[in-house]
C-alpha cells in the first residue's frame, strides 16, 4: 500500500496539530480506515493515532444529568455498560445490532459517527463518485442502487451514512465535542453529518484537525429510558448494513405522548431525525393511527433515487413498528437479537 | 514438508471396523493449534511477493500501464506484462482435454472480463508488490460490455456440464401438456454466485533448475501437474505439488486457473521462489463462478395430481472465450415419474470470467427451480406438497427408464417428514402465526445428486513391524479425506487406523483422481480397497505357500485380515500376526498397487443417484418482509456412510449453503461496467450464525450393491440440492407470495403483501 507516516500525539492538542496537515487522518480502531486505505479509496499521507490519548475512553455522569461519553470508548463496552444500557436503551440496542461481535470490541464511538458510507461506487476506485473525488460524477445514479438514499440526496449523490448508533443519538438530542486548532467547541450531532447537495465530498462540519472527543446525551434522554426501541431490517439476521432501521423514543404522560423522537437509519446520508413526525405526535394518544401519521409525516419528502421505491414504503412500516414497540414499552432485557424484527423470536441464538 | 502428525487421540481408536466409526478429524489438533500448513504459509528463503493487477473494464484492451512508475516505488523487484513475460511452451489458449480452461496468463493485452489479470508485480514484500500494482494506473481502450442473460443473441451450445446433451426427452411434452388438467408455466431466475473459499487461492512456486516445486490449494493434483508439465514444457517428475490442505475449494480449485500460473512465470521471471495470493475481491473473475440461469418450467398434472408433462428449459451464460454452462435443466431428468419430460439450454456470451463447477453445478441452480416448480403444481392441483412428490414417485429413472441401483427416498422422506412434523401442515399459504404475530411457513425439496466415480489408484504397504502404509495422492478440502480415508485405508488392510500410515495431498502419490463431483470417496476409497485387498493376498501368498505357517494350506478356505493378523476363514483360531509373517519370509514389506474406477456394466444396466428429503421451516415479519429460517430437517440417503460425523458436517454445510442460495447470495453486478460491486465478504452475503438455525440430519440407511464395491454414493452436494427450494417454498407458505427470483429480496415481499 501507499507508505504513509504514523505518528502517536501524547496530547490532544499534539493531535490536533498533526492531523491539521494537509493528507493526515486520524486512525482510532481503524475497522473502516483500513479496509478503505487497502482499496485505494483513502490514500493519506499521515496517520495520526489517537488511541493512546488519555481520558478519551470514559463515561461519565455530569452534574447536570447529562451523560458524556468519550470518543474512544468502545462500541462494545458502551453496549455493555450496564447504567448505560438501562439509561438509553434504544442506543445499547442500535450498538448491539451493528457489526459483528469481534467489530463491536474494536470500534470506537466516534470512528462510528464518522464511519464513511457503504455505497459501492464510493468503494470501486474504478467508479465516478462525486464523494471520493469531487466533480467526478455519480455512477451510482443509473447503477445498482436498490439500497440508496430516498431522502436529502442530491443529483451529486445518493449514498447513505451506515450507522446504527448514530440514529437513536440523533432521536436523542446527542451533542458532539470537538477539539479543534481554535480550542474545543460542540455542535448538535444532526449538525454534524452535512447532506450532500453540490458538494458531498464534505461529509460532516468538521473542519482539518477537528477531533471529536466526546458524544453528550443531554439530561431529557434519559426520562425517554422506558420507552426506547431500534428496529433494523436487514438482509441477513446479524453483520449487515440496515436497509431500513428507525429509532423511537417516547415520554408517555397519562396515557398520551408528551414527547416522541424518532429517527431513521439507512435511507439519507445523514441518521434522519424526523421532527415533523415527532410533532404530530405531541400530546396524542399512542395509537397505530397516530403512528401511521407520523409515519406518512417522516417521509412526505422522500423520493426514490434508484430502484429503491421500496425502502420509502418499507421505511414507513419501520416507523409504525418501531414507534408501536417503543409504546409498548422497553424490555427488561436486550433481545437475544437486539433490533431484529426477530427479537423475540424465543430461543434465538444470540447476534 | 515435514511428516503431518495426525492425531491418534484414544476419541480415534475404534471398535469394531473402522468404516462407520464417527471418527473425529486426526487433522482437527493441526488446524485448530494453527499447525495445519495452508499454500500461503510456505516462506521458502528468499522468496518474493507477487500481487495481481487487475482490470477494471469488463471488455477493451490494456492501452497502456505505467511499469515505470511500479519499478521505482521502493522494493518494487519486476513487472510482469503482456510485453515481459517468460514464454510458455504451448498457448494457453489451446484446449488440449475436455478438462482444460483458457486461462489469463498475460498472452495480450485484450481484457475479456472485470477483474482479469493484467499485469504482476513481484517485490520484496507484500506491502510494496500492493502499492506497485496500484502505481501501474492502466489506461484502456474501453468497448461496450456483454453483461447479463440478455446480452445478446443466444444460442444453443454443443454440450453443457461435463458432455451432458443439450437437450434431452422422452415422450411427447406437447401432448402431455395439451391433456393436462392442470398446467403451470413459471419462469425463475438464479444470479450469479461466487465460490468464496475462506482460504484463497494461493501459491508458492519455487523453481531449482528445471525442477519446480508448488504449494498450492488444489482439488486435482495430477490434472494440476500435468497442465503445468504443458505450460511451461517440463516433464511431469520434475514438479512436485504440496496441497495437504485446502480452505474450501467447492469447485474453483479443481482445475487450474490463471493465477497459480502467473505465481509460476513470476518466479521463473526473477528467479526465485514466489508467493502469490489472490485478494478476496480478486476471486470474482479468474477462478470461476456459478453462472446465472433463468429457467422456464411448464408442467402439466392430470386430474389425480399425476404428471403428464415436464418441460424444463435453461438459459445461462458464459464468457466471450470459453465454454461451461450450467446444466440446470438436467436437474429434471431423475425426480418425478412424468410420461413426457424435455429439458433444454440455450445460452448467451458475456464479459465474465468463465463460469466453472461450482458446489452442485447444474442440480443446485436447477434443483431450486424445479423443487419450486413442483411446489406450485402441488397447490394448483391442491394437494401436499409431499404427497404429490410420492404421487409422482419415479421407480425407474425417468429420462432413461434404468432401474436405480437404490433408492431409499421413500424411507428420507418418510422419516424427515416425521422428524419434521410435516403432517400438520395446512395446505393453505399464509395460515400459521406465532405467538409474535410472525407468519410461519413450512416447505419441503427434494434433493438428488448423481453417485459419480473417476479414476484413481493407490498403494498399499505391509511393513516388517505389522504396520501398514496407505498413499493416494487425495485431498482434503475441510470434508474430512485425512480420517475418511485413513479409515477406509485400515479396514482394506485390517488393521487399527492408527497403525496405518495413511499419506496423501502430494503429487508424486498415486493418482488419485479429483476431488469433485461428489466422487472422491468413493473413487479414491475404492482404490484404496483394492489396494489394500491387493496386499493382503500378497501377504497371504506368504503364508499359506509356507510350511512353516499355520495357515498353510489354507489357499482354497481363504484368509481374513483383522486387527493386524491374517486368520484362517474356516477356523478363526488359527492364524498368525502380519509381522510373523515377513519376518519368516525375510522381506522387508510387501507392497500392492489398487484401482479404483466407475463400472460400466453396472452404469449402463443402473441409474446411480444419492437422494434425501429436506424440509424447513421460515418466518417471515408481515410487514417488514425481512425472513429467517427457523429449523431444517434434512433426510439423506447416500449408500453407505464412512464416517457419520464428517457425512452430517458436510450434509449441514450443504444445507446451509441452500439456505444461502435461497435467501442470500448474489454478485451484484454493474449493469454497465460489467464490475461485481460486492466482491467482499461484508456486501456478498452468506449465512451468518445467527442466519443458521438448528439443523437436523438424518442418514438414512442405503445399502447399494451397484456404485462401487464399498456402496458409497458422496454426500459433498447433495445437501444444497432440495434445501434451496425447501426454504423458498417455505417463504411460499408463510406469505402465499411466490418470489422466482433468487436470492427473495425484502422488496418481493413487501410489494405483494
Amino acid at each position: 500500500m501507499k507508505p504513509f507516516d504514523y505518528v502517536r500525539p501524547a496530547t490532544v492538542t499534539e493531535a490536533v496539530a498533526a492531523a491539521a496537515q494537509p493528507g493526515a487522518v486520524y486512525l482510532a480502531a481503524g475497522t473502516n480506515l483500513l479496509d478503505l486505505m487497502k482499496g485505494g479509496v483513502s490514500r493519506p499521507d499521515r496517520l495520526v493515532d489517537v488511541t493512546h490519548l488519555d481520558g478519551l475512553d470514559g463515561i461519565e455522569r455530569l452534574a447536570d444529568g447529562s451523560l458524556r461519553i468519550g470518543a474512544l470508548v468502545s462500541n462494545a463496552d458502551l453496549a455493555h455498560d450496564a447504567d448505560f444500557a438501562r439509561s438509553y436503551p434504544a442506543v445499547a440496542e442500535a450498538l448491539l445490532s451493528g457489526a459483528s461481535a469481534q467489530l463491536r470490541n474494536a470500534a470506537t464511538v466516534g470512528g462510528n459517527l464518522l464511519q464513511r458510507t457503504r455505497c459501492a461506487y464510493f468503494y470501486d476506485t474504478a467508479s465516478r463518485c462525486n464523494k471520493r473525488e469531487a466533480g467526478s460524477g455519480c455512477d451510482a445514479r443509473g447503477g445498482e442502487n436498490r439500497t440508496h438514499a430516498v431522502l436529502g440526496w442530491s443529483e451529486s449523490c445518493i449514498a447513505t451514512h451506515p450507522s446504527d448508533f448514530c440514529v437513536p443519538l440523533v432521536a436523542l438530542g446527542a451533542v458532539v465535542e470537538i477539539e479543534g486548532r481554535a480550542g474545543r467547541r460542540e455542535i448538535a450531532l444532526d449538525e454534524l453529518h452535512r447532506l450532500p447537495g453540490d458538494t458531498p465530498e464534505r461529509e460532516s462540519a468538521l473542519e482539518p484537525g477537528d477531533l471529536i472527543v466526546a458524544v453528550r446525551l443531554p439530561p431529557a434522554a434519559r426520562e425517554f429510558a422506558p420507552h426506547a426501541r431500534y428496529l433494523k431490517v436487514r438482509e441477513r439476521t446479524s453483520y449487515a448494513f440496515a436497509v431500513v432501521s428507525a429509532a423511537a423514543a417516547l415520554r408517555i404522560e397519562n396515557g398520551r405522548i408528551a414527547e416522541a423522537r424518532l429517527a431513521l437509519g439507512g435511507v439519507a446520508a445523514k441518521p434522519w431525525r424526523a421532527s415533523a413526525a415527532e410533532d404530530v405526535l405531541k400530546g396524542v394518544a399512542p395509537t397505530t393511527d397516530a403512528f401511521q401519521e407520523a409515519a406518512w409525516r417522516a417521509l412526505t419528502d422522500a423520493k426514490p433515487s434508484g430502484d429503491n421505491a421500496f425502502k420509502i414504503e418499507l421505511a414507513r412500516r419501520i416507523v409504525v413498528r418501531a414507534l408501536t414497540l417503543a409504546a409498548a414499552g422497553t424490555p427488561a432485557r436486550l433481545p437475544a437479537l437486539p433490533a431484529s424484527p426477530f427479537a423475540s423470536t424465543s430461543g434465538a441464538i444470540h447476534a | 514438508m515435514p511428516e503431518l502428525n495426525l492425531t491418534s487421540a484414544p476419541a480415534h481408536l475404534r471398535h469394531g471396523s473402522n468404516i462407520g466409526q464417527p471418527l473425529t478429524r486426526r487433522d482437527g489438533v493441526l488446524k485448530v493449534t494453527g499447525q495445519a500448513t495452508y499454500a500461503a504459509d510456505n516462506h521458502p528463503p528468499g522468496m518474493l511477493f507477487a500481487v495481481i493487477a487487475t482490470s477494471s473494464i469488463a471488455r477493451g484492451r490494456v492501452a497502456s500501464l505505467d511499469v515505470a512508475a511500479a519499478k521505482r516505488h521502493p522494493g518494487v523487484v519486476d513487472v510482469m506484462t503482456s510485453d515481459h513475460k517468460p514464454p510458455l511452451a504451448i498457448d494457453p489458449e489451446i484446449k488440449t482435454n475436455p478438462f482444460v480452461f483458457r486461462m489469463e496468463a498475460l498472452q495480450s493485452n485484450e481484457v475479456r472480463y472485470a477483474n482479469q489479470p493484467i499485469a504482476v508485480v513481484i517485490a520484496e514484500t507484500l506491502e510494496a508488490a500492493t502499492e506497485g500494482a496500484a502505481l501501474l494506473a492502466p489506461r484502456y481502450e474501453t468497448l461496450p460490455a456483454l453483461i447479463g442473460l440478455d446480452a445478446g443473441e443466444s444460442f444453443v451450445p454443443p454440450v453443457v456440464g461435463v458432455g451432458n446433451p443439450t437437450e434431452n426427452h422422452r415422450g411427447d411434452v406437447e401432448a402431455g401438456l395439451a391433456s393436462a388438467e392442470t398446467q403451470i408455466d413459471a419462469t425463475y431466475e438464479t444470479p450469479p454466485q461466487y465460490h468464496n473459499a475462506m482460504e484463497p487461492h494461493a501459491v508458492v512456486a519455487h523453481w531449482d533448475g528445471d525442477k519446480l516445486s508448488v504449494d498450492m490449494p488444489t482439488q486435482g493434483l495430477k490434472l494440476s501437474l500435468a497442465r503445468i508439465a504443458e505450460l511451461f514444457g517440463i516433464a511431469h517428475d520434475k514438479i512436485h505439488i504440496r496441497s495437504p490442505f485446502l480452505g474450501g475449494g467447492f469447485g474453483s480449485k479443481g482445475l487450474m486457473g490463471g493465477p497459480p500460473v502467473l505465481g509460476i512465470m513470476a518466479a521463473k521471471l526473477v528467479g526465485k521462489p514466489v508467493k502469490l495470493v489472490l485478494r478476496r475481491e480478486q476471486m470474482y473473475g479468474p477462478v470461476g463462478h456459478r453462472a446465472p440461469t433463468r429457467q422456464r418450467l411448464r408442467i402439466g398434472a392430470d386430474g389425480e395430481g399425476r404428471l403428464t408433462a415436464l418441460d424444463h428449459h435453461a438459459r445461462t451464460v458464459s464468457s466471450t472465450f470459453d465454454d461451461f454452462y450450467e446444466p440446470a435443466a438436467d436437474a429434471s431428468h431423475t425426480l418425478y415419474a412424468a410420461p413426457a419430460i424435455r429439458t433444454s439450454h440455450d445460452a448467451v456470451r458475456v464479459n465474465t470470467g468463465t463460469p466453472l463447477f461450482m458446489r452442485a453445478p447444474g442440480e443446485a441452480t436447477g434443483s431450486i427451480a424445479l423443487e419450486s416448480a413442483i411446489d406450485e403444481m402441488a397447490w394448483a392441483c391442491g394437494i401436499d406438497p409431499l404427497s404429490f412428490r410420492l404421487k409422482n414417485y419415479a421407480e425407474v429413472e425417468p429420462i432413461t427408464g434404468k432401474p436405480f441401483s437404490s433408492k431409499a427416498l421413500r424411507a428420507c422422506y418418510d422419516q424427515g417428514a416425521a422428524r419434521f412434523g410435516w403432517a400438520k401442515r395446512p395446505l393453505q399459504p399464509r395460515q400459521m402465526r406465532d405467538d409474535a404475530g410472525l407468519l410461519v411457513g413450512w416447505g419441503m425439496g427434494t434433493a438428488t445428486f448423481p453417485a459419480l466415480m473417476f479414476q484413481a489408484e493407490a498403494r498399499a504397504a505391509i511393513r516388517r513391524d505389522g504396520s501398514g502404509v496407505m498413499e493416494i495422492g487425495a485431498h482434503d478440502m475441510g470434508q474430512g479425506a485425512w480420517t475418511a480415508l485413513a479409515q477406509i485405508a485400515a479396514d482394506a488392510v485390517g488393521l487399527d487406523v492408527d497403525r496405518v500410515t495413511f499419506k496423501a495431498g502430494t503429487s508424486d502419490l498415486p493418482d488419485a483422481g479429483i476431488a469433485g463431483g461428489s466422487a472422491h470417496t468413493a473413487t479414491a476409497g475404492a482404490a484404496i480397497h483394492s489396494a489394500g485387498a491387493a496386499v493382503i493376498a500378497k501377504l497371504a501368498d506368504l503364508a499359506t505357500n509356507d510350511e512353516r505357517s499355520p495357515l498353510f494350506g489354507a489357499g482354497n478356505a481363504g484368509v481374513i485380515a483383522r486387527d493386524g493378523r491374517l486368520i484362517r476363514r474356516d477356523d478363526e483360531s488359527r492364524g498368525e500376526s502380519y509381522a510373523e509373517i515377513l519376518a519368516r519370509a525375510g522381506v522387508a514389506e510387501v507392497e500392492a498397487h489398487g484401482t479404483g474406477a466407475p463400472n460400466p456394466a453396472a452404469m449402463e444396466e443402473y441409474a446411480m443417484h444419492a437422494h434425501g428429503a429436506v424440509f424447513a421451516e421460515v418466518k417471515v415479519d408481515p410487514e417488514l418482509g425481512q425472513v429467517r429460517v427457523t429449523r431444517m430437517v434434512g433426510a439423506f440417503a447416500a449408500g453407505r456412510i464412512v464416517n457419520p460425523r464428517m457425512v452430517q458436517s458436510q450434509l449441514f454445510g450443504g444445507m446451509i449453503w441452500g439456505l444461502s442460495f435461497a435467501l442470500h447470495e448474489e454478485a451484484v453486478t454493474d449493469r454497465r461496467s460489467g464490475r461485481i460491486m460486492n466482491a467482499n465478504l461484508g456486501e456478498y452475503h452468506v449465512p451468518v450464525n445467527a442466519d443458521v438455525p438448528p439443523l437436523d440430519v438424518i442418514t438414512v440407511e442405503e445399502h447399494d450393491p451397484h456404485v462401487n464395491a464399498l456402496g458409497i454414493k458422496g454426500v459433498g452436494e447433495i445437501g444444497i440440492t432440495g434445501s434451496a427450494a425447501a426454504v423458498a417454498n417455505a417463504v411460499w407458505h408463510a406469505t402465499g407470495v411466490r418470489v422466482r427470483k433468487f436470492p427473495i429480496r425484502i422488496e418481493e415481499l413487501l410489494a405483494q403483501r
